[in-house]
């Protein structure tokens, strides 16, 4: 059976849960290989293989990870000319969609992206214009670039032999035009990762302030999920930039999603309208947040939230 | 230095967005904005020109309606602008827009490629790499600020733990992300000036595209089928009489989420 590739989201060696989710759809289509890309792949090919990759391929000389993405494409076009795999899938994050671009450009082949679900053929099924519609595509040229959304798929265990395979690439001169010279790493949380959660919590403009967001910290907290934010929230400084969801954030598409004073704008709306299961806590009976809800509450979030986190570690 | 902002005339999203049966998005009947990275982009440009000198290119490719967007940028204070527009590009998907873009940069030229991260309407995000690629010259992308010094380009990228810093040699392409500046209004004096600033358009043939690689016909990548999504189910909502936290429990309890 041809190959599936599949690129690994990792951070300090821990594999990301996406990866795991890719693999497991890869199955449908071929054997999954998986492409990881940079240092720390021992600590990560246990789990890889226990997902069922039949091959890991790793590409770790530091060069590749010293310059903006172009390296990472150069791997996979590698990869490509040499596997010929049936389809290539990648994390739909905003660097996982640059790979995909610049390989579709080397490969001369399409690209579907955000794709949330995969079908028989191929068949990406996408989410659109904040959720109101639902495209089926699939790559009509070359090798199939599919981006894939986390939670778009459970991950199963199936475990395969995992045999790893180093990756040697001599990077081009273009790859090595954008040079990182510095990695900042800012507020480095215990919380679950915003677009990999299985729960999330946000705050909109009615929390009120940056010290309020306690309170939507501690019920996150309290259910182990991730916190998000409106954008009115983001704006205000309240809570930083990269936690926020919708159009110009991160889409969302978790088991359950909790919206405390938020109102429902189109915008964010588009972040986070395939979650599965939505909570609205908002005083205003009016608001549009509640069209979406599959369980709201008309009130004070600074009275309810309090004591639904208090209840919740009641109940545990 | 001579810098080219990408900008898209998108629907405005508080509007109601819809296909065609040919699965193209139809811009003919709600309101086209620009999209609003590419208001950043613009900004940017008009503040890298204010500080080093030099001329700002609006570059579009769409239908005869983005002209009020082009106008609109250039009263912003944008210098020309060059408007593709061929029946033959309907319905191009990224990767095809990509290789459209870059044979009229190949025309132009270019010091600073400067384009949104991503636009409200197709949100594929790729088009800052894919130029790169085709154009075999840095990726300066997902910026949140940028600075010029000489011939070097410096930006921060926005990445999921904070930033990477990242250095590079003009010419390259640049794609930024909300926050990276506050895009000014038009002023009077900025939207009379608009009316005399030169807009070039180009059909496919003027700018040297291949019309065979270009269009929904020829796209890599299809739409199979759409619809409407199904709509939720209506929930339930309660107003909170001091029991709402319990009965939110409840609701979470029933669905095992605690
Ligand atoms: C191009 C574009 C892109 C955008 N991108 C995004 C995006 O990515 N993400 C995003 O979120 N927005 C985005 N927006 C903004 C969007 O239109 C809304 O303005 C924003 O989502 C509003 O945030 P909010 O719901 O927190 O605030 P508001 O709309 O002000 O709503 C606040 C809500 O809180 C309720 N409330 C107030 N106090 C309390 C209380 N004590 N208890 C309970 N409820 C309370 C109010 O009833 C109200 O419903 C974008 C807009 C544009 C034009
Ligand atoms: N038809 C177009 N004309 C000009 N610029 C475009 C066009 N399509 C996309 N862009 C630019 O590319 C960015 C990313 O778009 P997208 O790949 O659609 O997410 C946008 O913010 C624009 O700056």
């Amino acid at each position: 059976m041809a190959e599936v590739l599949v690129l690994v989201d990792h951070a300090d060696g821990e594999v990301k849960k996406v990866t795991l989710e890719l693999l497991t759809m890869a199955r449908q289509f071929g054997d999954p290989a998986a492409v990881w890309i940079g240092a720390g792949s021992d600590a990560g090919a246990e789990k890889l293989a226990a997902y069922g990759a039949t091959k890991i391929y790793v590409a770790d000389a530091a060069e590749l990870s010293e310059y903006v993405v172009a390296p990472k494409a150069e791997v996979f076009a590698k990869l490509v000319g040499d596997a010929s795999p049936a389809a290539v899938l990648i994390p739909s994050t905003a660097e996982g969609k640059e790979i995909a671009g610049r390989l579709a450009v080397k490969t001369d082949s399409g690209v579907v992206t955000d794709a949330v679900g995969l079908a028989d053929g191929l068949v990406a099924e996408q989410s659109i214009f904040g959720g109101a519609i639902i495209v089926h595509s699939k790559v009509a040229k070359g090798t199939p670039i599919i981006t894939v959304r986390p939670n778009s798929a459970p991950a199963e265990e199936a475990s395969a032999e995992g045999t790893v395979v180093p990756v040697a690439v001599e990077l081009s001169e273009q790859a090595k035009g954008a040079k990182i010279t510095e990695r900042v790493a800012q507020a480095k949380s215990e919380r679950p990762e915003l677009t990999e959660a299985a729960i999330v919590v946000s705050g909109g403009r009615g929390v009120g302030g940056a010290e309020k967001f306690d309170v939507i910290e501690g019920l996150a907290d309290a259910l182990g999920a991730a916190v998000g934010a409106s954008r009115a929230a983001t704006d205000a400084g309240w809570y930083p930039h990269q936690f926020q969801v919708g159009q110009t954030g991160k889409t969302v598409s978790p088991q359950l999603y909790i919206a405390n004073g938020i109102s429902g704008a189109i915008q964010h709306r588009a972040g986070m309208q395939t979650s599965k299961t939505i909570i609205a806590i908002n005083k205003d009976p009016e608001a549009p947040i509640f069209e979406l809800v599959d369980f709201g509450v008309v009130g004070d979030l600074h009275e309810v939230v309090p004591a639904l986190t208090e209840e919740i570690k009641k109940r545990k | 230095m001579n810098i080219v902002v990408l900008m898209k005339q998108v629907p405005d999203t508080y509007a109601e967005r819809k296909l065609k049966s040919d699965s193209t998005l139809d811009r003919g009947s709600v309101d086209g904005i620009i999209n609003e990275l590419d208001e950043y982009a613009i900004e940017e440009a008009l503040q890298i020109k204010e500080a080093h000198e030099g001329e700002v290119t609006i570059l579009t490719m769409g239908p005869e309606k983005a002209t009020e967007s082009i106008r609109k940028a250039l009263s912003m204070g944008a210098d020309k602008a060059v408007h593709v527009i061929d029946d033959a590009l309907v319905g191009s998907d990224a990767i095809q827009t990509s290789y459209a873009i870059a044979q009229v940069l190949a025309k132009t030229g270019f010091d600073l490629v400067i384009l949104g991260a991503e636009s409200t309407d197709a949100r594929t995000g790729m088009l800052a790499a894919a130029l790169s690629e085709r154009l075999g010259v840095p990726q300066l992308s997902l910026a949140n600020k940028v600075e010029i010094d000489g011939q070097t380009v410096r930006i921060q990228r926005q990445t999921d733990e904070g930033f990477d810093r990242v250095e590079a040699s003009a010419p390259a392409v640049i794609s930024v992300v909300e926050k990276i500046n506050e895009p000014r209004y038009p002023s009077f004096k900025g939207i009379m000036a608009a009316k005399k600033k030169p807009v070039e358009t180009l059909s496919v043939a003027d700018a040297d595209i291949d019309a065979g690689k270009v269009g929904v016909a020829n796209a890599a990548s299809q739409v199979v089928d759409f619809a409407d999504a199904p709509p939720r189910e209506k929930g339930t909502i309660v107003k909170d009489d001091g029991d709402g936290a319990v009965k939110i429990a409840d609701f979470l309890s029933s669905k095992k989420f605690v």
